[in-house]
This record gives C-alpha cells, structure tokens and sequence, in this order.
C-alpha cells in the first residue's frame, strides 16, 4: 500500500486544504486572543456572518462581476482566435496590426477605463469593454505564436501528401496550436476578472455599479471590514474556480498527449 | 515458357522508376549541393546512397520526392513529370530521419493519415492501416501515443504509414540512424525483405557500410565539394537475406571493398 502522503489526491487537494484550515484556525485564535476589534481585523466568522446576512447584495452583486467577466473573456476568446487567425494568413496583416494589439497591452487599463466609461453609456458594455481590452491579449499572441510554430517536418509531410489548406489547418495547424492557445486561456480567464474588477471600482465612482467592487467600496465608506472582506472572498474564490475549470480543461484536452498538462510520470 | 515469362517481366519493368538527367542543385545561397547527377533507377532496386557528410545525400532523395526543384538538368517519374506520381502503380513514400508523428493522434490515426489526407472511405483506411501496423509487429500499440513507444517503436510506426500507401517507390533517409545496431539489423531485415517481396523499388541514405552492403543491390558512393557521385558498386547477393548472409565471408568482404572506396570519396571530398 502506497504512505497516504504519496497518493496523488492527497498532495493536490488534501495538502493545500490542510494549510487553509491551520490558516483560518490561527487567524480566528489570534483574533480572538489578542481581542481585535472586528471593525479593524474582523475573525473569519465575523466574515462568514456578514456573509450570511449580506448574501442577498453581495450575491447579486457576484452575478453581476461574473457575467462581464464572463461576457469579456468569451469576447476575448472568439475576437482574439480571430485576429490570431487573421495574423497567421498574411505578415502584412500582421506586421499593420501588431502595434496596435501591443498599444492595447502596455497601456495600463486604470488610466483607460474612465474614458471608456465616459464614452460609453450603457455601464455593462463599458465595462465588458475595459476587461476584454485587457484580456484579449494573451489569446492573440498565444494563438498566433501556436499556429506559426508547425512541426517543420509534420509540415514537410503534409505537402508532400499533396494536403489541402483546410485540411493542413484542421490536422496540422489547430491541434499543434492547442497547448499554445489553453495557455493563454489561463492567463485571459485571470485577466478578464482583473479587468472586470478595475472597471467597476472606477466606474462605482461614478456611483453607477453593482458588481462586488462597488460592494467593497460602499462598506469602506461605512468602515463594514467584515463585508468588504466577504466582497473580498468572493471575488478570490471566483479567481480560483476559474483557473482550476482552465486547468481541468487544458488537461482535457492535452492530458493524454502534451508534457503540459500531464500528470508526471515515474 | 519460364524464359517467355521473364521476357514480358523484364519488358515491363525495364521502364525505370527515377531518371535523373543532369540534375543538379544550386541553393539560394550560392551553395552547388550537387553537380549534375546521371541516376537511372529500375524497378525493384534496393539503393543505399553512401558518403562523407554534406556530400549531397539528403538532397538527392529530396530532388526524387520533388520536395525540391533541380537548378537545372530533368526529373522523370515513371518516364514522366511528378504528376504521374500518386496514381495507382506509382506511389511514392518518404520516411525521414526522424518518424514526425503527430504527438496528438494516437498510432493507428498516425498510419491512416496518408489515407485520410487522400480522402479514402473510413473503413477501408482502417483496415489498410491495420494491416500495415501488424505488418510492422505493432498491432499491439494502435490505441497509443508516440511518446508512449521506445524510439524504435516509433519508427516502425513511420515505416508503417509510409506502407500503408502501398508504395512503388520507397525513400528513406537514415531511418534507423539512431537506434542500436541489434534493433537496426532487425528492422534492416524486414525492410529488405519486404521491398523484395513487393518488388518495391528503395532509395536508402545511410552511413553504415555493413547496412549499405546488407540491404542493397547497388550503392551508390558520394563525395562532396561539390555533390556528386564518386562510384557504384553493385552487390551481387541473391533476395531474401538474412543474418547468414550478415555473417558470411563474402560479406566481410564486400564491407572491404565498399569501405576503401568510401576512403577514397573522402579523399576526394576534401576542399580543394
Ligand atoms: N536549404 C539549403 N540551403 C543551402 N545549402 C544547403 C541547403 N540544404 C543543404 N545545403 C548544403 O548542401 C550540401 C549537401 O547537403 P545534404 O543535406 O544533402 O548533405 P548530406 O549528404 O545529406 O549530409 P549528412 O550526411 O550530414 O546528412 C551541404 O553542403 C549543405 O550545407
Ligand atoms: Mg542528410
């Protein structure tokens, strides 16, 4: 029989889950011990309380952050393939469009996102816009880098049997870019969050939002630490659900051929 | 009446699979690969093509896979351009140093692909792809990735889908380089005997002199500066072989010869 340290589940989902109960323990006593008010550290039950009453605001408020996180990344998704598409068909569209591509990324979303708001009235697209700026990105230079970078002699072969484009696309092209592209998957889920979250802050400035940011600056006006740590959870949970569907899915899909997202072997 | 049926045998195969008439290359760097070539290959010929590095081996089997145009001089292909290559009777298959598989498809997929890509009914490039896989002694492995096989493995998986076409003309270039002499002298003898059996015409880049010697009927030796042929030398030993042929005074014989003609290209190859 193998030690239970050894065996697979137990290293993924038990060791990390151990830590984060020693964590919350030792914080909850430490709270409690050295008798901090929970209007300046609140105890995780403090949080978990002001979950419970709260949860009819924070999770409408949670509905409202996913869906333009949602809503930007399947933006960032079907736009970015198909500018990474267009961009492997022609250098000179490559060569016309990549500096505005890198335009996007450099400059930072915070000091974009009030012009956007501004310009745009409807507050949801504004802010699927400011995250989809920001996440589309990796899913362009990912993709393209992955359908340029063909197996030369797969590539050889492939000519010599006389393939046709579509042909060398769909068995050649797509399935050697797959690891390429899930990777940048990743990084845009992330990043489509990110983006959702800085929109709204500056946009509930303006007083015209509902997602979880709004939520953690109303309690910071009220000084409600407890909620604003609730907002908080939230949104990290979202963030952590989120890469683990991308890692489930890469794994998926490349698990059985590509050293990414194999399990390792001994 | 056996001299009859030899007759119209050799009638037919007279018309050769590969002419090469002067064909020599010039790379866009300036670089002559080869000077004019004069290469006439038959039908059912085993050719190795032996000779010091950069003397123009792989570039000769890629002018024969029309993967590159000659400078100058003529290709023909059954007494014909390369569009007469693919048709029934005159298939071409190339098996490359490395077996470049698609490390997403499983091995059977991997042999069907020719199949696929030349639009075959499902079933039949099933079946075919079956057939070639247990021809290779791979039957076992279909269902798996490459890079869950040895590299021997995944060769034969590469000599498999090279077969699964039914090929007339079969190119390899140093196929078996970097396997371990008792594997490679495994797959030599399945190779050789194979082709002898489907009358399959081969051209065949190697380095090793017991391996030129052991599958050919002809070798051709190179030099280089420029790329040209140096000598023939033909090897006068009856089909099938096996290792009695391997162990065999004559061999040790032969493998004299062809290694102080091979000095010699070397000698002749050095820059002037
Ligand atoms: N695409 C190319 N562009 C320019 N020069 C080339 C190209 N391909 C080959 N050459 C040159 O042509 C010559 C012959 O190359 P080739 O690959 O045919 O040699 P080879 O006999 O196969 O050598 P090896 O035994 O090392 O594989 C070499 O001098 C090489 O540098
Ligand atoms: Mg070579």
């Amino acid at each position: 029989m193998t030690p239970l340290a050894q065996r697979p589940w137990f290293g993924k989902v038990m060791a990390p889950l151990a830590v984060g109960v020693i964590i919350v323990i030792t914080w909850q006593w430490a709270c409690t011990a050295f008798e901090v008010p929970r209007y300046l550290f609140p105890k995780p039950t403090d949080i978990a309380d002001s979950l419970a009453t709260n949860w009819r605001p924070l999770f409408g408020s949670l509905w409202s952050t996913l869906y333009v996180t949602f809503l930007a990344f399947g933006l960032s998704v079907t736009i970015g393939t198909a500018i990474a598409f267009m961009f492997v068909q022609s250098k000179l569209i490559e060569l016309s469009l990549l500096p505005y591509a890198v335009l996007l990324q450099v400059t930072p979303i915070a000091a974009v996102a009030p012009l956007i708001i501004i310009l745009v009235k409807d507050t949801t697209t504004a802010l699927t816009l400011c995250a989809t700026v920001i996440a589309i990105f990796p899913i362009i230079s990912n993709t393209t880098i992955g359908l340029r970078s063909v197996d030369p002699g797969l590539a050889a072969y492939f000519r010599m049997n006389k393939a046709g484009r579509w042909a060398t696309l769909w068995r050649l092209r797509i399935p050697g870019a797959l690891p390429f592209f899930l990777a940048g998957l990743r990084i845009s889920s992330g990043l489509s969050l990110v983006g959702a979250v800085v929109a709204e802050f500056i946009a509930g400035t303006g007083g015209t939002s509902a997602g979880l940011a709004y939520q953690i600056m109303q309690a910071s006006f009220q000084l409600d630490i407890p909620q604003m740590f609730a907002a908080l959870f939230l949104i990290t949970l979202t963030g952590v659900l989120l890469f683990a569907a991308m890692v489930k899915l890469q794994q998926i899909l490349l698990g059985h051929w590509h050293e990414s997202a194999m399990e390792a072997e001994r | 009446m056996i001299d009859m049926l030899d007759q119209t045998a050799t009638t037919i195969s007279r018309t050769p699979v590969v002419e090469i008439l002067s064909a020599e290359k010039i790379f866009a760097n300036g670089v002559r690969g080869l000077d004019p070539i004069q290469l006439s290959i038959r039908p059912g010929e085993f050719i190795s093509l032996i000779g010091p590095s950069g003397c123009g081996k792989s570039t000769l089997l890629k002018l024969i896979a029309n993967l590159i145009e000659p400078t100058d001089g003529k290709m023909l292909w059954w007494r014909g351009d390369f569009s007469k290559v693919g048709t029934i009777g005159r298939q071409l298959a190339f098996v490359f140093q490395d077996p470049t598989l698609m490390p997403w498809s499983k091995v059977d997929a991997n042999v069907r692909l020719p199949l696929d890509l030349a639009g075959m009914p499902k079933a039949e490039a099933r079946q075919r792809a079956e057939a070639a896989l247990a021809h290779v002694g791979l039957t076992q492995a279909a269902k798996r990735y490459p890079r869950q096989l040895s590299g021997g493995m995944r060769m034969r998986v590469s000599i498999a889908r090279a077969l699964v076409t039914n090929p007339d003309l079969l190119l390899m270039d140093e196929p078996f380089g970097a396997l371990d002499e008792f594997t490679r002298n495994k797959l030599d003898e399945d190779l050789v005997n194979l082709c002898f059996e489907r009358n399959l015409t081969n051209v065949f880049v190697t380095h090793s002199i017991y391996e030129a010697i052991f599958l050919s009927t002809r070798i051709i030796v190179m030099a280089a500066n420029p790329g040209r042929i140096f000598a023939e030398y033909i090897v006068d030993e009856p089909m099938p072989r096996n290792d009695n042929f391997r162990r065999s005074d004559r061999f040790g014989d032969m493998c004299r010869e062809l290694s102080a003609l091979l000095s010699d290209a070397s000698l002749a190859s050095l820059k002037p």
